[in-house]
Order: structure tokens, then sequence, then C-alpha cells
């Protein structure tokens, strides 16, 4: 395994960076590693959250930002409800994925396409329009077929035509201006 | 008025940022100052030489110290003039440390500011009345309320020298937690063995008068002469007539009362002795459980007991002792698991407290010493340990480390082991906190001999899947999530303050953190005073502590009472509030604030009623003045009028 090489910089300039984007705290974190210990997705991670929490910590910005644990995790917030350090650790993860997203580090880029159909459904309507998700994303990713034995069963369920909600334009503008933010 | 300005260096802590020189030459010419100088450490005893001189050479009359700050020396400055033939209140501290050179940087500012201060000081002491104590007696009994092996040993040192000690304990039984526990670490002897004779010496010295199953209803008085009202909550057994003899506790029909000695674990009668070496060996009627209390249908201990003790109707009694100190060595309690949801919050029979562990270890507990699950009876095999469980934890209040249960543990896994050999045990920690001697060794022990795996991460979440527990929790130095399999938990559930720590603070006027913890006078130099006069702390009353702390701490409480008790009578502080009855109005606004009930109202010959401080009680805080409408009130060597100069010094400048 590679050293790590430790600075003061290094230590402060990627948890500052989180703490201006988040509002968390990390260097709160004496690593008990309640975050893991809950987490329903570790298994399918590179690294567990409590090492992207060391990360922060020791200033590791490319692997953490990098890494895919970020772009897996479902926000579920366990991590953030087990803490006994009271950070919202959910949020943290949000926050890189942010920061990833805007320098262009698509690690799971299967992720990114199914945000960007989410997000683009969303602009449109207002609300989400699932099969205009699923037609964007599995068009997209070049997975054509993904879940399609499901199709049936969710036919029923689904709407064929999208809803229209009152302040569409509202949240189309709150998009667009995420998305113009650097 | 001759003023002597004494300012002193404090090494570099006041002179790294104050030029002392410049601040001894501006003083200097100050009205009334005739002398001032500077001097490396004022408090040292060449530096209390030298104001005792310049005190006879200059004639000096007032005294001015600018140092740190007064808790620290006041009294050192005040003991300095007094033997050089002043008044020991003609005397005043500049405190040019902590509210200056220690706050800025600025050389220049600080000078500045530190002439300001002794400017202050002079306007002060200018007006400083002389001011005399009295004495009065002091009653030579001590109270000790709690009888945990901290208060325990207390009472012992203090009746071993000659004080009578009034022993007050809340639970039916004295010994505390210590009875309650198996086996000590590090040593590993058991713990009623070493506790019991303690227990024994206490009910036996002739010099100890016991009240066990009471409380602390009222306190009134000062240190030498207080009054304490004790309530003997009611067992509905008359223990003057109650041998013992258990026979009640095994007819009780009721079988399914809370035991409260042993947390739990099972059930116990509504009629009980709580543990088979508890003393005073007296019966106790739980009334929430009792049939004939609750439905008056059953009676049936009054009918088995020969000694005819039962009294159903025996109500609450109540005895005054009067004492001159108080030891309070009330104790810890533990916290609730409903606080951690996340390990079954007390729904999972197979996940239980390191207390309720203590009683199925003990021999003498409910399953005589054989480990068995809650739930089936079975013996564990797979033991998981979870330190920390609410400690160090801030989300739910509890920021501190509870001391002793890194320790606590170790012991218990080392046991388990010796309890049964084919067990495996498994213990998640965040740090090994084992500072005290031989406890690091021990620690090591558990490990290396007893084999006790250690997993350094915290624990997620605990759910039952089938007749095991799964564990999920963390390996922080492998990076990695792991799960274990156990047939029992055993929690390290985070120690508080005890219940009603609180309120019998209020009822001592002592101060209790945040937390309910009651606070020293001073944490490192005053460890078990209180900044009560004659109330003293021992044990975990004060902050979560093991044993050999406890003892420590309850032979130091009961050494400071001695000490008190040397002398035949105290001194009052003078500096106390005093009514000028020519000016009082009679309105006692005072009399319903003073938070000490020492002010009383008093009707004059021609009829008129005003206000009266009753000396000896009268703490000097002040409330008294800030609530007099017409300035009547006043608090001596803090008067409005030495106040305003100070002020008026400040701002005229």
């Amino acid at each position: 395994m590679e050293t790590i090489h430790l600075t003061g910089d290094t230590l402060n300039n990627f948890a500052t960076e989180i703490r201006q984007t988040t509002g968390e705290d990390t260097s709160r974190c004496y690593q008990c590693g309640n975050c893991t210990a809950g987490c329903p997705y570790t298994e399918f991670f590179d690294y567990p959250v409590s090492q992207i929490m060391r990360m922060i910590q020791t200033g590791q910005r490319e692997k953490a930002l990098n890494s895919r644990a970020i772009w897996l995790c479902a926000t579920c917030e366990t991590c953030s409800t087990r803490c006994p350090c009271e950070i919202d650790v959910a949020d943290v993860m949000d926050g890189l994925r942010n920061i990833a997203y805007r320098e262009k580090r698509f690690t799971e880029r299967d992720i990114r396409t199914f945000y960007e159909a989410f997000l683009t459904s969303l602009k449109h309507h207002g609300r989400i329009f699932e099969l205009e998700i699923i037609a964007r994303y599995n068009l997209k990713s070049g997975h054509l077929l993904t879940d399609a034995d499901l199709g049936p069963k969710v036919m029923k369920q689904l709407h064929f035509l999208p809803k229209r909600i009152k302040g569409r334009d509202d949240v189309a503008r709150i998009i667009k201006r995420f998305m113009e933010k650097k | 008025m001759r003023v002597g300005v004494f300012i002193c260096h404090c090494g570099n802590n006041i002179a790294g940022t104050v030029d002392v020189a410049r601040a001894a030459e501006e003083t200097a010419k100050l009205p009334h100052v005739v002398y001032s100088t500077h001097y490396m450490y004022t408090c040292s005893e060449p530096g209390q030489d030298e104001i005792k001189q310049a005190i006879k050479r200059e004639n000096l009359d007032r005294v001015v110290v600018a140092a740190c700050s007064p808790r620290m020396h006041e009294l050192t400055f005040r003991r300095t003039v007094e033997k050089a033939g002043l008044n020991r209140y003609f005397f005043e501290m500049a405190n040019i440390r902590e509210h200056i050179s220690w706050i800025g940087e600025n050389k220049e500012l600080n000078t500045n500011k530190a002439i300001e201060a002794v400017r202050m000081a002079v306007e002060k002491v200018i007006r400083d009345k002389p001011l005399h104590s009295t004495a009065f007696k002091i009653n030579k009994r001590v109270l000790v309320i709690g009888a945990g092996v901290a208060g325990m040993q207390s009472a012992l040192d203090c009746a071993d020298g000659g004080l009578d000690v009034v022993l007050v304990e809340k639970s039916p039984a004295i010994g505390g937690m210590m009875a309650r526990l198996d086996k000590t670490f590090p040593t590993i002897d058991c713990s009623i063995c070493i506790l019991g004779p303690k227990m024994v010496d206490v009910a036996q010295h002739e010099h100890i008068s016991l009240h066990a199953y009471s409380e602390i209803e009222e306190i009134k008085g000062y240190v030498g002469n207080y009054q304490v009202k004790v309530r003997k909550k009611t067992p509905y057994v008359d223990w003057t007539k109650c041998t013992g003899c258990g026979e009640c506790m095994e007819k009780c029909p009721t079988k399914n009362a809370y035991d409260r000695f042993n947390f739990g674990v099972a059930p116990t009668r509504a009629i009980n002795i709580p543990f088979p070496q508890a003393i005073p060996k007296k019966a106790t009627i739980d009334a929430q459980y009792c049939r004939q209390i609750q439905k008056g249908k059953c009676g049936v201990c009054a009918k088995v007991c020969r000694a005819n003790a039962i009294n159903f109707e025996l109500p609450d009694q109540f005895v005054t002792e009067e004492v001159g100190a108080i030891i309070v060595a009330s104790g810890y309690g533990l916290i609730d698991q409903e606080l951690l949801p996340e390990y079954g919050g007390g729904r999972y029979p197979d996940v239980i407290t390191g207390i309720q562990y203590e009683r199925l270890l003990n021999a003498s507990g409910p399953t005589s010493g054989h480990i068995q699950r809650p739930s089936d009876g079975t013996e564990p095999k797979s033991i998981v340990f979870v330190s920390c469980a609410g400690s160090r934890d801030k989300s739910i209040g509890i920021p501190y480390c509870s001391n002793f249960c890194c320790m606590y543990i170790a012991k218990q896994a080392i046991l388990t082991k010796d309890h049964i050999p084919d067990s495996q045990s498994y213990v998640f920690y965040m740090d090994i906190r084992a500072t005290g001697k031989g406890y690091d060794e021990f620690t090591r022990r558990a490990q290396e001999d007893y084999g006790a795996k250690y997993i350094r991460g915290r624990v997620s979440r605990i759910y039952p899947k089938g007749k095991k527990m799964i564990v999920q929790g963390a390996d922080t130095l492998l990076g990695a999530k792991v799960e274990v399999e156990a047939d029992l938990v055993v929690l390290a559930t985070a120690a508080t303050a005890a219940p009603g720590a609180a309120a019998l603070a209020e009822k001592l006027h002592i101060s209790y953190d945040t937390h309910g913890f009651y606070v020293e006078s001073h944490p490192k130099l005053r460890p078990v005073e209180t900044n009560t006069a004659g109330v003293y702390l021992a044990g975990a009353a004060q902050g979560p502590k093991d044993i050999p702390a406890s003892v420590g701490q309850g032979s130091a409480a009961a050494a400071k009472v001695l000490a008190l008790f040397s002398r035949d009578m105290l001194e009052s502080d003078p500096a106390i509030a005093r009514v000028n009855q020519n000016a009082c109005v009679g309105c006692l606004k005072c009399v319903k604030t003073c938070p000490f009930q020492a002010i009383k109202e008093q009707e004059l010959r021609g009829g008129e009623v005003v206000a009266s401080v009753i000396e000896t009680i009268c703490a000097g805080c002040g409330v008294c003045t800030s609530t007099c409408p017409c300035g009547a009130i006043q608090l001596q060597h803090f008067t409005d009028n030495q106040l305003l100069a100070e002020v008026n010094s400040l701002c005229l400048s």
C-alpha cells in the first residue's frame, strides 16, 4: 500500500472544502466506525464510509473523489443517525458527490446517468415521471433491457402520461441554477 | 490616608505583556498613594516580607496588590497585612493577570488597563471599613449521605477519629453498587468478601447511627450547625421487631415484583430482604406490588410473621439530626436502555447491562452464579461486550467517559472464561482506558491469557435472528464491517448522576454540572470540598469513579471533617449583609429573595417591621442588596458606595 505523507495543508484543505460545501465539521469524527457498522451498502463499496471520513481528515482528496463509494451511497442516513459525534455523514457523502460531479469524475457512469435522467424528468415536469426516467436511463446507459422482466408487474402502477404540477418552472430554475454553478 | 501599591510580575505571566515598571511609576502618582513598587513574585515569602516592611517603613494604612485573581491569593495577602498590624479588610486586589495580561497581547494597552485596574482598587481601598469576624461553636457530629463504599469509608474514618456519625442510606440495605458486584478488578477478589466486614463495622460501630431506607427531607443551618430533617420511609415492617428470618419472603404470594437490588435480572417477592448479607437484615414491603396495600386482600406475611412485625399502616417517620458537617456520597446511576434503541432499547431479553451480568456471575445472585441466558436459561457460548453503550456519545447528551467500564468488561470477559471454558468473548471498544495501577496489564491478560477478542469499533445495531443476537459492528483497524452471532450481549451502559442528585444538591446548596454530578471546589487542589463551607464530596457523586478512587475520596473527605472539627470555635465571615434599620421600609423583598433563608423579619419597639440578617447563615452572595428598593441592606466590604467609587474612577478617566 502507498505511504500517505501527512502535512498541515493536506490535512486541512480538503476538510475545509467539505465544511464549506456541507457545513459539516469532519474533525469531530473519532473513527469509532459506527457509520460503517450500520451501512447497508458497505459490501459494494470500495472504501467503507468511515474510511472516506478518514480520507477527508487526512486530505486524500483524489482518492475520496474518485471512489465508487460516494456514488453507491443510497443516502439512507443510517450513518448520520448513529454518529455519536453528531456529524451528518450522509450529507458529507452527498457533498463529495457534488464536487465529483462538477469535476466530471464519474467513477460510476450508470449512476450519473440515472441521476441525470432523474433530474431531467424533474426539470420537465416539476415531479418525476417514471416511464421517462426508465427510458432515458436505459437508452443512455446502453442497458436497454435492464429490469425489463419487472415490466409487466409495474405496468399496473405506472402512469403513461406525466402529471404536471404547479411551480414546475420554479423547479426547473433551481435545477438550472445548480447545473450552471461552478 | 497612605496607600501602598505592589505590582507583581508573576514571572513572565504578567511582566511579559504588561510594563510593570511604568505601571508602578504611574500608579505612584494616584491620590492617596504614597508608595508603589513592583516585584517578581509578590506571593513568595520575600514578596510578602516586602509588603510587611513597607507598611512599617512608609507608615501605610491601606494596601493594594495588583497580581492574579483574588480567588487565588486574596486570603494570602489579607493574612500578610494582618501580620503587619492592619485590619485584614484594608486590602484590595487588582486582577491584572486573568483580566489583562493573559488575554491581551498589546503591551501598551495592557499597561494602561493595568493602571486603571489599580486606580479602581485604590478608590475602593480608601473606602474600606475595618471588619471583624465573630466566633461561634461547632457541633462535632457529621452527617454522611449514602452508604456505598465511599460513604461507609467516610463514616468509619470519622467514627474511628472519635466523631459521632449519622449515616443515611436511601435503599433498605447498605453497601451500594459494590455490594452487587461479583469480583473486583484488577485483583479478582470477591467484592462482598472485602465489603462485608466493612458493612458489619458500620453496623456495630458505637459512634455510627444508621438510618437505612431514609432520605434527606430538609437541611437548614450553616457550617458547624446544621439541622437535618431525615424522612425514614416506611418499610411497612416494624424493624425493631423484625428478626430477618425471611419466612415472610418465602410465603409472599406476589412473585413478580421488580428486584431493585438485582436490577430486574429475576423477579422477587413484594416483601423481601434484598440479599443474604444485607445490613440491616430486615424485611421491606414494596408497596407497588403488595396485594394487601394495593387491593386490601392478602396479609399472608402478617399471618406468618412470628415476631408480629408487619404493620400495613406504618407511616413515614421524621427525625431531626443536628450536625456540624456533611459528607455527600450519594453515588451514581446508569442510563436506561431505552436511550439505546439501536441495541434493542431493553426489548431483547438476551441484551443485558453490565451490572445485570454482575448479578448473573455472582454466587449469591438469582442464578447462584451460573451464567444463563435470560430468554431460555441456556448457557451462552458466544458473548459480546459493547463498551461505551451511551458513554462518549454527545448525541444522547453524555459526552464524558464512564471511567470504569473498560476495566469491568475485561474482568467480566476473564470471569466468563472461568465460568464457561468453551465460551468465546468479543469486546467492541473505541479506546481501552486502563490508566490505574496494574490496569493495562489486566486488560492485556483478558486478551492474551483468556482469549477475549477485542475489536476496535462501535456497534451500530443489535437484532435477533432465531435464537441468536446479531451484533453489527465495525473493525476500524481492518477498515471493514463485521458481524458476530452472539448468544448473549452485555452493554456497558453509561454511568450517570444518581436519580434525584439535583434535588439533593439544591437542599445542600451545592452546585452540580450539566450532567448532575456535584462540582468540587477546585478540580485539582480542593477535590473533595464544595463551595459551601462544611459540605464535602466523596465517590461517584462527583463523577464516575472506580472503587479505589471512591475509597480514597471517602477517606479524604473524612480527613477534611476531622481537620474542621479539630477546633472548638469557627470564625464567621464578616463580609455579609447588614440592614440599616433606619432606612428599611419593611417591604421584606429581601426575605423572599434570599437563597439561604438568612433574613428574617423583626419587630422594633415602636411596632415597625424591618428586615434583620442572621449573621451565621448569610453567605454574602449580595442578592438582597440588588433587591432592596431603598438601599437599606448593604453587603459589607461591597457596599454601593464602594462599588460606585470604583465605577466612577473608571468612567472619569
